[in-house]
């Protein structure tokens, strides 16, 4: 039996989560000098000794294959041996289960900062038409919020985080607060002028790196390992940037290897405690609080909601609407690839630069007529870099014979690729959603979710699409595609898979179709907010992250007036 | 291998010097060819997994596949990885010793003390699906994962990096991309 442990303090505020949300609301809460009691499954972040940057392959005796060469066999670490995440598709003892049918990823990072450490810090704005879906084409929900209430809390992320990019005027991709993007590398050129003979616009990219110093934080040193971690903080992650400098105010009460069961509520149906296993001891323990803020990824504080039911609240805390575990979407995904004949023969040079594309292309058939709705930007790939395991597979595979032919194959094919990943915007549908699945739990007897997944014609259309354009970037720019007779349901990403879940526990204004009021305050419950991506009402062509951190901005900001007031 | 103190240092050097905007190539340059420096072993390597004759003919034939493969530590890195990895490990032994096999029914003698055309001979079939009769393809398909695992660790190697030519995992001041390279792409592409 656990043993029930009841630590006599009230906290002000139990944030449950340290990523993006939890990362943005700990650093706001502490700025207007509130107490932050903050939980995370995973334990304490180390940059200097957890990241991998700057590392060679073969400073490992495996360079980088996993021991045993596990890469070689399919179980290989997810995104590769240097990566900085701290997690997976898969967790031991941590199972989801996926109904028959559907096909659903999840993945999930347990540390300090989360999946921050490692994500594409590619930072979009949504525009202003994003938010008003339902208005514009008559499919979906309108946001209870317009662009210019977001507006200012994206410009407080931008200028605290620091974003790369260029003032461009374009209404898809509306500008916000940039430093300087360093210029494109020769690959990007030639994509850059494919796309403007193509007619589509290819401008500097907005990455969550710095390039200039920012609040003590010193400039990106341009070695393009951000997806290793970076240690000296030069990119975004919520554990450098926001947790680690909100702790030296003291007002940080974090507890590391905590994984949050339950909300616990009182006869009125309040929060008063965020119960959570001790994963060391394997023991429950309680946090009392005056508030809460779920910010455990947008699926996990799902989860948390479900599975906090009481007699008061049957279906789980906050589900009076039932809407709870439904409107997920995933954005959808296509790449391809292709070796350039004009990059053939180019000259070395040390094109790192930041950790990510230097320049993107943003959604611009916006009002033009398509044959699906909403749509997707575009992000590129290509360049020398560092060489590893895995680096020529293809070609070793492809390519056969041996010796000093091999060799000039692999010298010549070296840095010539480029590559086109589209992101685009899922329509929520009825048949994609999570659920409690209460034939199983995971290892500390807490029950797990349940995903239902489904594409629906839209996401289909959306990628052709995107194949259509990437095929025509490629062969304006002198590239051969092999067209690919694969049916469209196998060339789209699996639902999960691109790492964009939203909208579980949207927000709304009628409580009737929302958990959420446009303060990601819970309709049901006043000291319950969340802070993660759950309360998006839809799933634009943008990444979600710089939205997460603008609107944990703004909801703690809302909270901290409300607990003045006494409200809360 | 364990994180050097001196790395570390050097990294936080890396890092305040960037903050004062004054950072150098130099300290950058210290970081990798410390790394480079750590990463060279002593001594001669004991194989751990496979038989020394197995480890002196998968290096001998490493270095056919990938001239320069022995610099790279071809052999070292399938045994490192052949130690715990039992499937790996019997996909190496299985496929050298049909190698010798084979070698000694058709040539008299295996694969090490065969004469180099007659090696020759030997990976000119096994180098190429086409090749995949009943006869040979347990050697067609041990090719693919020897010709695989060489380039990767050719390639993962400071000999194979830097033969490549790749010029990054340092620190710059500043980010910039050589107009005569750009020009050359360009002047190529048409665009």
């Amino acid at each position: 039996m656990f043993q029930i442990q009841r630590s006599a303090p009230v906290a002000d505020v139990v944030i449950i989560g340290s990523g993006a949300g939890g990362g943005t609301a700990t650093k706001v809460l502490v700025d207007l000098g509130l107490h932050v009691t903050l939980i995370e499954a995973g334990p304490m972040l180390h940059p200097e000794t957890d990241f991998k940057e700057h590392k060679w392959p073969y400073d490992y005796p495996h360079r980088g294959a996993g021991d045993g060469g596990a890469s070689y066999f399919g179980h290989g670490r997810d995104f590769g041996w240097f990566s900085a995440h701290a997690g997976g598709w898969q967790l031991d003892g941590e199972p989801y289960t996926v109904a028959q049918g559907s096909q659903f990823r999840w993945f999930r990072s347990r540390i300090v900062g989360g999946r921050t450490n490692h994500y594409g810090r590619i930072s979009l704005r949504y525009a202003d038409y994003d938010l008003k879906p339902y208005s514009r084409d008559g499919i979906g929900t309108d946001w209870p919020i317009t662009y210019d209430e977001i507006s200012p809390y994206y410009d407080k992320a931008e200028k605290f985080i620091g974003i790369t990019g260029s003032r461009e005027g374009i209404r898809s991709a509306p500008d916000g607060q940039f430093q300087p993007c360093p210029p494109p590398r020769v690959h990007e050129v030639l994509i850059q002028k494919a796309s403007q003979r193509l007619g589509i616009p290819c401008i500097p990219n907005r990455l969550a790196v710095i390039t200039q110093p920012t609040n003590g934080r010193p400039a990106c040193h341009y070695c393009g390992e951000c997806g290793r971690g970076c240690i000296s903080a030069s990119n975004y992650s919520s554990a450098q940037v926001q947790v680690f400098p909100a702790m030296k105010t003291g007002r940080v009460n974090l507890i590391t290897n905590a994984m949050a069961r339950e909300l616990i509520t009182d006869s009125e149906g309040k929060v008063t405690a965020v119960s959570y296993i001790d994963k060391a001891t394997r023991t429950e323990r309680q946090v009392k609080c005056r508030t809460v803020i779920l910010a455990a990824s947008c699926c996990e504080s799902t989860r948390l909601l479900l599975n906090s039911k009481a007699p008061r609240h049957a279906t789980g805390l906050g589900n009076s609407s039932g809407v709870v575990g439904r409107y997920l979407t995933d954005n959808t995904g296509f790449g391809l690839g292709a070796s350039i004949p004009a990059l053939h023969g180019l000259q070395r040079y040390d094109s790192d630069g930041m950790g990510g594309a230097h320049l993107y292309m943003p959604w611009w058939l916006w009002d033009k007529k398509t044959d699906f709705p909403r749509g997707y930007h575009i992000e590129i790939g290509g360049g020398y870099g560092m060489p590893g395991i895995g680096t020529f597979a293809g070609l070793a595979g492809r390519e056969e014979g041996y010796g000093e032919p091999l060799k000039k194959k692999i010298y010549d094919d070296y840095g010539t690729h480029v590559s086109f990943a589209g992101r685009g915007e899922m329509i929520p549908n009825a048949d994609t959603y999570c659920e409690i699945d209460n034939t199983v739990v995971d290892r500390w007897g807490i029950p797990v979710l349940k995903f239902h997944f489904k594409w629906t014609d839209a996401e289909l259309k959306q990628v052709a699409h995107m194949e259509q354009t990437f095929t025509s970037i490629i062969e304006t720019m002198g590239g051969k595609v092999t067209a690919s007779t694969r049916p469209v349901e196998q060339k789209i990403s699996t639902g999960g898979e691109i790492i964009h879940e939203v909208g579980s526990i949207r927000m709304g204004d009628d409580p009737k179709t929302s958990a959420l009021n446009k303060y990601c305050q819970s309709h049901d419950v006043k000291n319950v907010f969340v802070a993660d991506a759950a309360p998006f009402v839809s799933n634009p062509d943008k990444n979600p992250t710089l939205t997460i951190c603008a609107l944990a901005w703004r909801t703690a900001e809302y909270m901290a007036e409300e607990m003045r007031k006494g409200n809360v | 291998m364990s994180e050097g103190i001196n790395r570390r240092a050097l990294l936080g050097q890396i890092a305040a010097a960037t903050l004062a905007g004054n950072i150098g190539i130099a300290e950058a340059q210290h970081v990798h060819h410390e790394a480079v420096a750590q990463a060279k072993t002593t001594g001669v390597y004991q194989p751990k997994a496979l038989t020394h004759h197995e480890f002196e003919t998968l290096r001998v034939l490493s270095e056919t596949i990938v001239p320069g493969a022995t610099k790279g530590g071809a052999a070292e890195f399938v045994d490192v990885l052949a130690d715990k990895n039992a499937e790996l490990l019997a996909i190496y032994t299985g496929g050298l010793a049909w190698i010798d096999l084979t070698m000694k029914r058709d040539h008299g003698a295996d694969f090490l003390s065969a004469k180099p055309e007659d090696r020759a001979r030997m990976l000119d079939q096994i180098a190429y699906r086409r090749n995949e009769t009943p006869d040979l393809a347990p050697g067609v398909r041990f090719f693919v994962w020897a010709r695989r695992l060489t380039v990767d660790a050719y390639y993962s190697s400071a000999a194979g990096i830097k033969e490549l030519g790749f010029m990054g995992n340092g620190a710059r001041k500043d980010f910039t991309v050589p107009q005569d390279a750009i020009d050359y792409a360009v002047k190529r592409s048409g665009l």
